[in-house]
């Protein structure tokens, strides 16, 4: 090619016959990329967890110590994580209820067009349009905004006043309430889960419920006992991204909700404002523990196995 | 898993159809949002339908700024990810190594992880080697999580081109950079460009890693999101999130064509 054919055809023999050193020729930039830079500061981050800030001073002091971790342990902090954990497993309950019914249509009724075209229309708020997403559902959850004139129309402002009127879900508006961030959170996680739920029962082998029907089983008793189980591996693989993307997650406490904090919210302003980069760290690390656990307890209960 | 469509219950259909709304009504929203001529807040219906705001955010220069560095950056990053994800994606596909699992799993994490978790690392191993804030501290973290969708699509069409090309070209007597550039580069060249295309489009969307990257500049997801605290004029923000929802829409339609299996 651009090399002269000689001097190309002699490193292309040398590397030829010397695989290694072609090999770490190939892997060197990615990996210092992602194995240094990516790994160091993830590394960085673990070591900066166990610094602590000097309450006098304001300096972060550098030496090994475990109380930044123990003022997670506080009952203000304790209440942050809790408050993140309930929206994470709330948000992933009802998106699997949401997500199962456009998986299993995809997976056992659409044509193959109708299914491309399915396909796309959860693919595409999946790799696009975060941010403008959750632009969108401001004007939608404005006072003034689209939800509202639905509600009126349809007469129902009175329900929705008691809702809102509720101790913990409620607020001011419903752009305010972490009832609306909750919905906010649905939204933008869903097709996390829709796609693996997708995968998994496009696995289903039809013979499996031919068997079943033969076998005397009614549809339902066929969803229940054939279809359902073998779903599984997907609703967990689904639930990870919807779970641990809610822990992690801090523009949308920043845009809706009461403003009671949340895991993501926390790391940004010990981080920024406070300057507390210490419990920052500590903060971050709590989500990949919660996710940690979690993890552990699919195992257990097998939620693997049939991958 | 397949049954006859018609069979479908009714009750099914109707909740299928009625989550895919959900997922798209507010994309509608934005659409229709770009258009009002209300002025002061977001009434719905709008009380009037005017394309003056395009033409009003075209004339802002900060929009413009905020263009031309998320541009920029989405570009290097991209370019960035192509190059370090096929690297990558043909080292474990051609070879045989220990810990080739370790890498996919290392490829993926960045992606896995909540942004919030690569921003605040990134940030902090900033921080503690004194690196000032700048256009490439943003493509840094911007490629970190854009090299898993190249690594992806490359590695998928790997194992799809039949490797007696290959075996072809060389016992032809070509040599290895002939044999890349004639028989492999075309074969993968579509899943660049998808994965590219999607490297781009997830990299312009971004704002999570960027909160931590950026310092003082503003992307224009970072721009949209100080709109939300302190607007100058809601509408020219309803015509911006109506333009970012165009360019990331197009190149996954685009990179969706491209790697459709038939």
């Amino acid at each position: 090619m651009n090399l002269p054919s000689s001097l190309g055809r002699r490193i292309s023999t040398y590397f030829y016959r010397r695989p290694t050193i072609a090999l770490i020729l190939l892997l060197t930039p990615p990996l210092l990329w992602l194995g240094v830079v990516y790994l160091g500061a993830l590394f960085a981050l673990l070591i900066e967890s166990f610094f602590h800030l000097d309450g006098f001073t304001g300096q972060v002091v550098r030496e090994f110590t475990l109380s930044t971790y123990g003022e997670l342990f506080t009952p203000a902090h304790l209440d942050i994580i809790l408050r993140t954990t309930l929206m994470a497993a709330a948000v992933t309950v009802v998106s699997i209820f949401l997500a199962f019914p456009v998986a299993y249509y995809m997976a056992r009724y659409a044509s193959s067009k109708v299914k491309a075209a399915m396909y796309l229309a959860v693919l595409l708020p999946l790799w696009s349009s975060y941010l403008v997403r959750i632009y969108a559902w401001k004007l939608i959850l404005a006072k003034e905004g689209v939800f509202n004139w639905f509600i009126t129309q349809l007469q129902l402002s009175g329900l929705l006043d008691a809702v809102l009127g509720l101790p913990v879900i409620g607020g001011p508006s419903l752009s305010l309430s972490s009832l609306g961030m909750f919905i906010v959170f649905v939204h933008i996680w869903l097709p996390y889960m829709i796609l693996p739920i997708q995968a998994a029962l496009e696995r289903v082998p039809p013979s499996l419920i031919e068997a079943s029907s033969d076998l005397g089983a009614r549809p339902s008793q066929t969803f229940h006992h054939v279809i359902l189980p073998l779903a599984i591996p997907g609703v967990v693989a689904g639930s990870i991204f919807t779970f641990s993307l809610t822990l992690g997650d801090f523009i949308i406490p920043q845009t809706f909700g009461n403003s009671s904090f949340f895991i993501g919210l926390a790391v940004l302003t010990n981080q920024g404002v406070a300057g507390n980069i210490p419990l920052a760290a500590a903060f971050t690390v709590v989500p990949m523990v919660i996710m940690a656990f979690y993890l552990t307890a699919a195992k257990k209960v097998g939620a693997f196995d049939a991958l | 898993m397949r049954s006859d469509p018609a069979r479908a219950p009714l009750s099914l259909k109707i909740a299928t159809g009625a989550v895919l709304v959900f997922l798209h009504f507010p994309i509608a929203i934005i659409v229709l949002y770009a258009f009002t001529t209300d002025e002061a807040t977001f009434s719905f219906p709008p009380p009037g339908l005017t394309l003056k705001w395009f033409s009003v955010a075209w004339n802002r220069p900060d929009v413009w700024q905020a263009l031309s560095l998320s541009l920029n950056v989405a570009l290097v990053a991209t370019g960035v990810a192509l190059v370090l994800g096929t690297l990558l994606a043909l080292a474990v596909h051609y070879s045989r190594f220990s810990g080739r699992d370790i890498i996919s799993f290392l490829v993926v994490l960045p992606l896995a992880l909540p942004g919030i978790v690569t921003g605040i690392a990134l940030r902090s191993a900033m921080s503690l080697l004194d690196l000032p804030f700048s256009f490439w501290t943003i493509v840094l973290g911007h490629a970190t999580f854009c090299i898993v969708v190249v690594y992806n699509n490359v590695i998928a069409r790997l194992r799809r081109t039949a490797h007696s090309q290959i075996e072809a070209s060389m016992d032809l007597g070509a040599s290895s950079f002939q044999t890349f550039w004639y028989i492999l580069l075309p074969a993968i060249a579509t899943a660049l460009l998808a994965g590219g295309l999607l490297a781009f489009a997830l990299s312009f969307d971004e704002i999570m890693v960027t909160t931590f990257t950026a310092g003082q500049q503003q992307t224009l997801p970072i721009w949209i999101m100080s709109q939300l605290t302190k607007p100058r004029q809601r509408p020219v923000t309803n015509v911006v999130a109506l333009f970012v929802v165009a360019v990331t829409f197009i190149p996954i339609l685009i990179s969706y064509r491209l790697t459709r299996e038939k």
